[in-house]
């Protein structure tokens, strides 16, 4: 069984910086069990010492040479943004710090 | 309707190169076709008729002034929208990036803007390409040309419905776990997921990064590689591209030979869950390759039951950290939340508005497989599951040229039926996605109609890493294997559509 | 902010057994960025050096710098670190708008080097042995700027600004094991293992090392226990202090803190605080929690790092010597006596004297000015002599101007404060303001004239043998000259008048 809780899947959802109404939790909570019981099947197949794969094609060592080249303008930067000022990004205020 | 956009793109090459048909008439007779048909498929999200016109003008003039062109100039293509194009809206089906133009153009879209590609316009697909029929765009599902009420296969719904209802004669797909294949089979067009790597992923909306891979959709085998021979090889903004080239897929497609080849038929994916039709067609393509004189050989995959549970694994849990730029502050959607608007605030209720239930869900599992205490049992399984897989196609491959299997257990199914049942819909994907968790190339090709629905059927065809090349082979000789058998092209059986 | 209670320093010892641990942070001074190739600049105009990379554009891809890669193997060397055969960088997934991808590109569990050691004097002249858990690669993050509110401060700012010319910038993150027994001694060994990592950083010339610009950074853990215990207690974590002087007073202070909450029964939380330079003391930040769960995992768009051999050895090669052999080299070079030498080193000034010594300066001349002078406005000003508005190759010109004789002493004092002011280089001042000693004789004379002829008994005291008495004519000449004479040449003119 699952271990997903309504806690859990706020919590998750708070990690992933997703509003959630308690609905909504309850109905991933529900969905998500199912999903994770059918996942969870994994464990079952790597009971032995079995290296993980992340790269599917395994290759090492691709570098870029330090060598400068073009940037966005500010402007080309900025053409996206729901908001600037002063050539920057602007964003609400942050207060969970300090 | 125009009888150009009925042709293979390799004919429409071959006309635009002897200067029979201009690339303006061409593209306006595709441009025309969309507007006749396409608010009953809905293929595209955005339509670029005037700068399409206006690359096809440039390439005419160019030819007629005898610059030397690309073999593809003029030929016209539609792009998935999760590639970045700087003169379009990029929103990869998301209501997060309504609106977005992107500030740089992917690399396979330089590349066919270098060619002198026009570009038709952006497909649809299922939210960030999160689902298996289009039905998770937030623009609305595409409908399958060959019965409007049924799926166009997903995630890239968009270009397999666009090139099956000869909206574009050619388009671009991306395939992370079938998203190219699935559509391909259920639309009776050919897709193919090239080796990982083989095609950059620069520019591509990252859904699962180790598992994307850029490839085209078509109607023919041969189309396929002129497209693959033009985007393929490595690019220096994609850390995870090959190194070497993998030759001429072209040439492979023209090769067309069969004899003494060994096709591999993966036990696994051959009997329950199957539909009657899939397994009918699929066994009389056998009986036919082995007529050219390949050897049926069976092999054994056996961790390929654990292939969808690793890669419901994987894929959420890369999509999550992925899908964390999409915040608010530099591109797409800002939704002011009720109460306080402080800046973390602002982004949980933009990422709540912005993302469909789909996306959320996913998000939501991938953040629990990668957390702390859950890791080692989720993420970690699922990429040792990985390596069983690997292993599964190395012995397979020491016993088989090639593998094949139906692409998918079913036809296209109606719209509306999956949709409350995420791990039905997943189920779609049980012959695809081991070819995504191993990074090794795959292709569908039409394998006709299933008796019980006259729907479309795939037969999907896997190759080792890098042999991308034997799937043109092996897929363009059975494919002028059936044209022999039905006496034309499987598209040619497809009903008219209605034209507006 | 509530006065924090502090425990006398030395009762704190007494109880108490420190334990801290450094991360320093170092900023690379490559070309361009960690992962794309926009310039790694200070003080642009916002948001110019970005790209898509930097700014998070969907579809994005980072390629990681050969040189990046160098430098940090050639730290890990240089802490006699081992080198790992495979290093992988890691996703840190975490919300915050300074990072764009919402996680920061670092490395995990296969940092590129680990398990080094560095030897570190302090000011005793005892030496410490401190062990290295690791080093390991990353990027910066962008630059906030918050506004409105009181001024620039976090707390009541009405929104923040984003400038993300700083994001990508590469850093190596240089993590200590626990550090036990310095005691009393554990804030100098903070600063003075500071201290050798910059000095090791910028003799292998990888970074320019100037923590008034955040190129080295340190975030100090301080924990305590009763002595003789054996668990590790409550660890704080000081973010970002970022002189030597301020490392030394934060950990000095966070042990008084420290000891006065245990002392009184009280429990340690678990927090990252942040210095306040002007207060001397530390503020509570946020406490560490479920929260902290940065989900890590491979980077997928990234490949791993696998030094050769011979790249290893190469670097090695090219590696400067030891600190402490270096200081033993320049110790006898300069002839320094053990206890000058020790001033230079705990005044953080060695590289400044070496600098101005390269400049033509003499050793002692060089000494003196930087522990005297320069050190005593330094001083006054609350800021390390190397952060005053002085080269050293200025402060080599001043010594060779005094040394010429062209200024003398108190000349050279006012020079030097119009070479601070921002008025030029020595030389240049000397010039402007005309300050240079008179060494005309005529115009001596005529001062020593004029200044016999209001004492006329002098020159016959002087010719009785009462030399002394010459000193009231120097003073008036050198008054009248307004200090810019020679007072040696004075007394020399003053005695060839006497003598006539």
């Amino acid at each position: 069984m699952s271990e997903l809780t309504p806690d859990l899947v706020r919590h998750l959802a708070g990690l992933a910086r997703i509003l959630v109404t308690d609905e909504e939790v309850n109905r991933l909570t529900e969905q998500l069990s199912l999903i994770v019981d059918s996942v969870a099947t994994v464990n079952a197949a790597v009971a032995g010492d079995v290296p993980a794969t992340s790269h599917p094609i395994p290759m090492a060592n691709v570098f870029r040479e330090d060598v400068v080249e073009p940037s966005l303008t500010q402007a080309e930067a900025l053409s996206g943004a729901p908001e600037s000022a002063e050539g920057r990004f602007k964003v609400a205020a942050i207060l969970d710090e300090e | 309707m125009s009888e150009l956009i009925r042709k293979n793109a390799s004919e429409l090459v071959d006309l635009l190169s002897s200067g029979e048909v201009s690339s303006v008439e061409v593209t306006q007779a595709h441009i025309d076709r969309t507007a006749a048909v396409d608010s009953a498929v809905h293929s595209y999200l955005h339509v670029s008729p005037e700068s399409a016109l206006a690359t096809a003008a440039e390439i005419d003039r160019k030819r007629a002034a005898g610059e030397k062109l690309h073999p593809l100039a003029g030929l016209p293509i539609a792009v998935k929208d999760n590639l970045t194009t700087t003169d379009a809206p990029t929103t990869a089906g998301s209501k997060i990036l309504e609106g977005w133009i992107p500030q740089y153009d992917a690399t396979v879209v330089r590349k066919i803007r270098e060619a002198g590609m026009p570009i038709l316009g952006k497909t649809n697909l299922d939210e960030f390409a999160m689902g298996s029929s289009t039905e998770f765009s937030a623009y609305g599902p595409s409908k399958n040309p060959w019965d409007l009420t049924r799926i166009p296969g997903g995630s890239g719904g968009g270009s397999s419905s666009a090139v099956a209802s000869f909206q574009a004669p050619i388009a671009f797909g991306s395939d992370t776990g079938g998203s190219i294949r699935f559509p391909a089979a259920v639309t009776g067009t050919v897709g193919i997921k090239p080796t990982y790597g083989a095609v950059s992923r620069y520019g591509l909306i990252a859904l699962a990064s180790s598992l994307d891979q850029v490839g085209p959709v078509s109607r023919n085998v041969l189309d396929a590689a002129l497209l693959q021979d033009l985007i393929g090889g490595h690019d220096p903004h994609d850390s995870t591209s090959l190194p070497e080239s993998l030759g001429s897929m072209v040439e492979a497609a023209k090769r067309q030979d069969v004899k003494g080849l060994r096709v591999g038929v993966i036990k696994e994916l051959n009997g329950e869950g199957f539909q009657a039709g899939v397994k009918a067609r699929f066994n009389e393509s056998l009986r036919l390759l082995e007529a050219a004189g390949a050897e049926i050989v069976e092999v054994s995959c056996p961790s390929f039951e654990y292939a969808i549970a690793a890669y419901y694994l994987i894929l959420p849990a890369e999509a999550s950290s992925n899908l964390a730029k999409f915040d608010s502050v530099r591109f797409g959607l800002r939704k002011a939340p009720d109460g306080n608007p402080t800046i973390e605030r602002v982004m949980a209720a933009t990422r709540e508005a912005g993302f469909g239930p789909e996306v959320k869900r996913r998000i939501i599992l991938g953040t629990y497989a990668l957390s702390s205490g859950y890791y080692d049992a989720y993420y970690g399984s699922a990429q040792k599951v990985r390596t069983l897989i690997q292993r599964d196609f190395a012995a397979a491959f020491a016993k088989a040229d090639v593998l094949a299997s139906p692409t998918a257990p079913t036809t296209a199914f109606k719209l509306g039926e999956k949709l409350e049942d995420p791990l039905a819909m997943y189920l779609n994907d049980i012959a695809t996605i081991p070819a995504n968790l191993a990074g090794i190339p795959g292709i569908s090709i039409p394998n006709g109609l299933a008796d019980e629905d006259g729907l479309p059927v795939g037969i999907q065809l896997l190759a080792p890493a890098r042999e991308d090349s034997r799937l043109y082979q092996v897929g363009a000789a059975l494919e002028t294997m059936h044209e022999e058998q039905w006496g034309k092209r499987m598209i040619d059986f497809a009903p008219e559509l209605e034209v507006r | 902010m509530a006065k924090d209670e502090l425990m006398n320093y030395e009762k704190a010892l007494e109880q108490f057994e420190v334990v801290i641990g450094l991360e320093v942070h170092v900023e690379l001074n490559t070309k361009t960025k960690m992962f794309c190739g926009c310039r790694n600049e200070f003080g642009d105009e916002p948001n110019t050096n970005v790209c898509p990379i930097c700014i998070a554009l969907p579809g994005s891809l980072p390629a990681v710098n050969r040189r990046a890669v160098e430098s940090s193997i050639s730290i890990g060397l240089a802490l006699g670190c081992e080198i790992a055969p495979t290093g992988r960088f890691a996703r840190k997934n975490y919300f915050y708008p300074d990072l764009a991808k919402n996680f920061q590109t670092s490395q995990y569990d296969e940092p590129i080097a680990y398990e080094g050691q560095l030897e570190v004097e302090v000011p005793s002249g005892k030496t410490f042995t401190v062990l290295i858990e690791r080093a390991h690669m990353e990027e910066d993050a962008g630059k906030l700027t918050h506004v409105g509110g009181n001024t620039g401060r976090i707390q009541g700012a009405e929104y923040s600004l984003v400038d993300y010319n700083r994001a990508g910038v590469p850093l190596v993150e240089i993590v200590t094991k626990p550090v036990y027994g310095a005691g009393a001694e554990a804030p100098e060994l903070a600063a003075a293992y500071v201290r050798s990592i910059r000095e090791i950083v910028k003799a292998l010339g990888v970074s320019d090392a100037r923590m008034e610009r955040g190129n080295v950074r340190c975030d100090a853990n301080v924990s305590l226990r009763l002595h003789g215990a054996e668990k590790l207690g409550t660890r704080t974590e000081t973010k970002n202090v970022n002189s030597l002087r301020s490392i030394e007073r934060a950990v000095r202070y966070e042990i008084q803190r420290q000891a006065a909450i245990l002392a009184k029964g009280g429990t340690i939380t678990q927090e990252t605080r942040h210095w306040h330079e002007d207060k001397g003391a530390t503020s509570s930040g946020r406490p560490k929690s479920d929260a902290d769960d940065y989900r890590y995992f491979p980077e997928p768009d990234l490949v791993p790092v696998q030094p050769s051999k011979e790249l290893i050895e190469s670097l090695r090669a090219a590696l400067p010597e030891q600190p402490s052999v270096r200081r033993k080299r320049l110790q006898g070079e300069w002839g320094f006596s053990d206890l000058e030498f020790r001033d230079v080193v705990n005044a953080d000034l060695l590289d400044q004297i070496v600098e101005t010594v390269a400049a033509g300066a003499k050793p002692q001349s060089a000494r003196k000015w930087w522990t005297g002078e320069l050190a005593r406005i330094a001083n006054a000003e609350e800021k390390d002599a190397a952060e005053l508005a002085i080269t050293p190759a200025e402060v080599a010109e001043l010594a060779t101007l005094v040394e010429s004789g062209k200024i003398n002493d108190r000349l050279a004092r006012e020079v030097l404060g119009y070479v601070l002011a921002g008025e030029g280089s020595p030389s240049s001042v000397v010039a402007a303001r005309g300050l240079e000693v008179v060494s005309d004789d005529s115009a001596l004379l005529a001062a020593i004239d004029e200044a016999l002829a209001k004492q006329p008994d002098v020159l016959e005291k002087i010719r009785e043998g009462k030399v002394q008495a010459a000193g009231a004519v120097i003073g008036a000449v050198m008054q009248a000259m307004k200090g810019s004479a020679d007072a040696g040449r004075v007394r020399e003119l003053i005695l060839e008048r006497a003598a006539q």
